[in-house]
């Protein structure tokens, strides 16, 4: 299925500028396979040479941080929305 | 001899102060991962990695401008540091900010049995009373540079109190996002001075997150999103001022608390950097981060001997202006506290609360519970025997009590209450004090 995943400043110079992808997934991890296929490059500002989500970067499901619901294995389905945010200081 | 050396000094500061004014000593920032170089724009993270930016600058350059004797001539500020600060030209918001008193505790040091103790006391930094006025004052002077004229924030209430009035003060248009459920002194302290307070019904990490997203979309300047590389260099000066206020030297021992676990990093960086530039010998100095118990993501990952921090879904501590769930430097502050050989430790709300009145009573010191938090933690290091008892140690106090008094209102106590009649009032001192008429 094809969800929306919004894309922080600092990467859309790889999405021709856009806020807002529509790729396909069942997952996190697919989607973040479908956002390589479609904009090359991509991934790897996101993951490690471990396929890990780098320690910076912080990962949504709607409202939800990954790291609170299944990591990468997290489901996605239609009418949900991925984000990816980068850390950012307190407080 | 002696006014001859402070001409020669004098001398010094003159040509060096010109010096400056033709060498910049902020040269670029620089990933924290990955090390790429970034130009000293509005941007935060590094594009390959997602890594921090952070700002360099030219040692050579400071070493051959700074001295002690240049800074010890100049205002009693955190801008008499101002060449290990990512600005370009001259400071122009905040200029009475730091300098904040370095209190020799003996009274505090006493009651927790242990030779010689400090507190550093940013609950009285001007002008909104914490030490997000050192932070504020260089993102909102380098905001300017950047040619920007409206300025927000993500905040637990301090830095929203700084960001408005420092916006205030520099004439510039400001937004302050906090957690909608905060203190409402600190809701009052954004509000007087006329900022746009948007509560979010969320924790703090989800207004970061709604931040993090605004602040790409409307270009404003966010001290702690677009604007952080040049935000978080500010609460170096806490460290360059300790190490200066000790008579130019590192304590052995500093005790910082920690939300996000910057300000442990950067005081961390003050002291490389005073080292590098040669402005004090390299003894060992270890740091220690402090957390509530409610919410200790920092703490936990030390405590289990990991450098992954995982997440807290949801804070729940007195110490508001702590509670951030996703620390973005745990990392880092992680690795400073493992590389000086310091550890974390944190404390419960009750534990907090004791300690708010233990520096209270003690040294005359009204701390917010942020401060409640770092005296608590640094007695059960020192009772642990994890701070040794005979050498020195610095608290810092990061904000003022008054802020934060809803906490500990109701373990206080009231004021014994009588008529205005001298024989009531002997019936209620008596019993403590023999009256010295008789």
């Amino acid at each position: 299925m094809s969800v929306p995943v919004r894309i922080p400043t600092p990467l859309r110079k790889l999405t021709y500028n856009q806020e807002v992808v529509q790729v396909e997934g069942a997952n996190v991890r697919e989607v973040l396979d479908s956002l390589e296929s479609a904009f090359p490059g991509l991934k790897e500002r996101i993951c490690d040479e471990h396929n890990n989500i780098r320690r910076f970067v912080n990962v949504f499901v709607n409202d939800e941080d990954i790291r609170f619901l299944q990591e990468s294995d997290t489901p996605v389905k239609t009418g949900d929305e991925v984000s990816i945010v980068p850390a950012i200081a307190g407080g | 001899m002696v006014s001859g050396a402070v001409f020669i000094h004098g001398s010094w500061w003159v040509e060096n102060t010109r010096f400056m004014d033709r060498r910049p000593t902020f040269s670029h920032l620089r990933c924290r991962e990955c090390g790429r170089e970034y130009p000293k724009e509005a941007i935060h993270v590094c594009e390959f990695d997602f890594g921090p930016l952070e700002a360099a600058y030219d040692y050579n350059a400071v070493k051959e401008i700074l001295s002690r004797e240049v800074i010890s001539q100049r205002t009693r500020s955190m801008w008499r540091y101002r060449e290990l600060l990512p600005i370009d030209g001259q400071p122009s918001v905040g200029l009475h900010t730091g300098f904040t008193p370095l209190v020799r505790a003996k009274r505090l040091a006493e009651r927790l049995g242990v030779r010689e103790l400090y507190i550093k006391n940013d609950a009285v930094n001007h002008p909104t009373l914490s030490f997000k006025d050192r932070v504020v004052s260089v993102a909102l002077t380098r905001a300017r540079e950047l040619g920007m004229d409206t300025v927000a924030c993500a905040s637990t209430g301090n830095l929203a109190n700084s960001v408005a009035a420092n916006a205030a003060a520099a004439g510039l248009r400001s937004f302050v996002l906090i957690p909608s459920d905060l203190e409402p002194s600190k809701i009052v302290n954004s509000l007087v001075f006329g900022t746009n307070v948007i509560g979010i019904q969320g924790a703090y990490d989800q207004v970061n997150r709604l931040c993090s997203e605004i602040a790409g979309k409307y270009g404003w300047g966010f001290v702690n999103v677009n604007l952080r590389p040049y935000y978080a260099e500010g609460s170096k000066t806490m460290g360059f001022e300790i190490i200066e206020q000790l008579g130019w030297q590192l304590p052995q021992h500093t005790v910082v608390c920690m939300a996000s676990g910057s300000l442990l990093t950067k005081v961390h960086k003050a002291y490389q950097e005073f080292i590098k530039a040669g402005l004090v010998d390299a003894t060992p100095a270890s740091i220690y981060g402090a957390q509530a118990s409610g919410c200790s993501p920092i703490v936990t990952a030390i405590k289990s001997g990991t450098d992954v921090v995982r997440p807290v879904p949801k804070p729940r501590t007195i110490a508001k202006s702590l509670s951030i769930g996703t620390p973005a430097d745990g990392y880092y502050a992680i690795r400073t506290m493992q590389d000086t050989g310091g550890t974390a430790e944190d404390a419960s709300d009750a534990e907090i609360i004791d300690a708010i009145k233990l520096l209270a009573e003690t040294e005359g010191i009204f701390a917010e519970t942020a401060g409640g938090v770092t005296v608590a933690c640094a007695r059960k290091l020192i009772e642990s025997g994890r701070i040794p008892r005979d050498e020195s140690i610095v608290l810092c106090i990061t904000g003022y009590g008054l802020k934060t008094q809803e906490a500990i209102t109701e373990h206080v106590g009231a004021p014994a209450l009588i008529q205005p009649s001298l024989r009531e009032f002997e019936a209620l001192i008596e019993p403590h004090t023999p009256s010295t008429l008789n």
